[in-house]
């Protein structure tokens, strides 16, 4: 009896091992970015390539890096939730657009319209490589401080956005 | 004058060549250690996913400057994570990596080893009555 147990328990202990295991998603890799802070960029805007970007500007602020590109259609996928968040006045939505052309990326906003606050231009993705990414969309949320506090790979949902970034930016913007 | 001319360049155009290969080669190395992100089952020398050809002429760049390999990977390590090692380092987060083959392969052998011993039939006593029967048999 004690035996048929321990059997009974060792089995179902590998079942929830494996259950959990293969549940997890490879392509979420953690960021070794988180808590430390956003990597030094100048770049020129995409709309006005005379102005230029850094993430110094945002210092003080709350805000959303969102890396996309017209090139990438899990980017419209999540166009309308960027656009959400942007209309909700949560935070300052800052486009990065990564490894795109001025005659492609221009374009693709008339058509889907435009939610960012302002878009950085990383024409080689040399920026792209410094924030660690590999998969576009990727959306930072970055503290008055300058400091990486959340990454999310992949096209942003509704329903993340309303049980992680939201509450976060909540309470980044709440504290002193 | 020409023909020493032409081989002064050849000469020149063999060793830059030779210079290159030797890098290409040690920047083949190096990324045959890395993991592309992209398509997580290639190593960064395999994939010819953008981000890897990127990531390729990043670790050319640095290796042609003058880095050591240990700068390069500290440099990958920053932005990706230990993700990118194939070998990733012995540290807390990646004990149960590294320890979890080796204790599978204990209990393994431990459940083994008692069930060998079970299995060992005890060596039959024979009471004097079965004794004189087997003997008797024989006969």
């Amino acid at each position: 009896m004690k035996r048929l147990a321990w059997t009974v328990g060792a089995f179902v202990a590998l079942v929830v091992l494996l259950a959990v295991g293969l549940r997890l998603n490879p392509r979420e890799v953690p960021s070794p970015l988180i808590g430390k802070a956003a990597p030094a960029f100048e770049l020129p805007l995409l709309m006005e390539p005379d102005k230029r970007f850094s993430e110094k500007d945002m210092i003080g602020k709350v805000w959303i890096l969102n890396v996309w590109a017209s090139w990438c259609p899990p980017c419209l996928v999540e166009h309308p939730v960027v656009t959400q968040i942007a209309r909700s006045g949560m935070a300052p939505v800052i486009g990065l657009n990564y490894k795109d052309a001025r005659t492609e990326a221009l374009p693709w906003l008339k058509r889907n319209g435009n939610p960012y606050e302002l878009i950085a231009f990383d024409e080689n993705g040399r920026i792209g490589m410094d924030y660690g990414v590999y998969g576009v969309p990727e959306t930072y949320v970055i503290d008055r401080k300058g400091v990486i506090r959340y990454k999310h790979i992949g096209p942003l949902t509704a329903d993340v956005v309303q049980k992680k970034v939201q509450p976060l930016v909540k309470e980044l913007s709440s504290g002193n | 004058m020409a023909t020493r001319l032409a081989a002064v360049l050849a000469f020149v155009a063999t060793t830059a060549w030779a210079q290159d290969s030797a890098l290409d080669r040690h920047v083949m190395e190096l990324s045959h250690e890395l993991r592309c992100l992209v398509c997580q089952n290639q190593t960064l020398a395999e994939s010819n996913a953008p981000l890897a050809v990127d990531l390729r002429n990043q670790i050319k760049e640095q290796v042609a400057a003058g880095k050591s390999d240990r700068q390069v990977i500290d440099f990958l390590v920053e932005r990706y994570g230990d993700f990118v090692l194939y070998r990733p380092p012995f540290k807390a987060a990646t004990f149960i990596l590294w320890v979890g083959p080796f204790v599978f392969l204990l209990a393994g052998l431990y459940f083994l080893v008692r069930l060998l011993r079970r299995r060992r039939v005890p060596e039959a006593e024979l009471s004097d009555a079965e004794r004189q029967r087997a003997a008797k048999l024989l006969e």
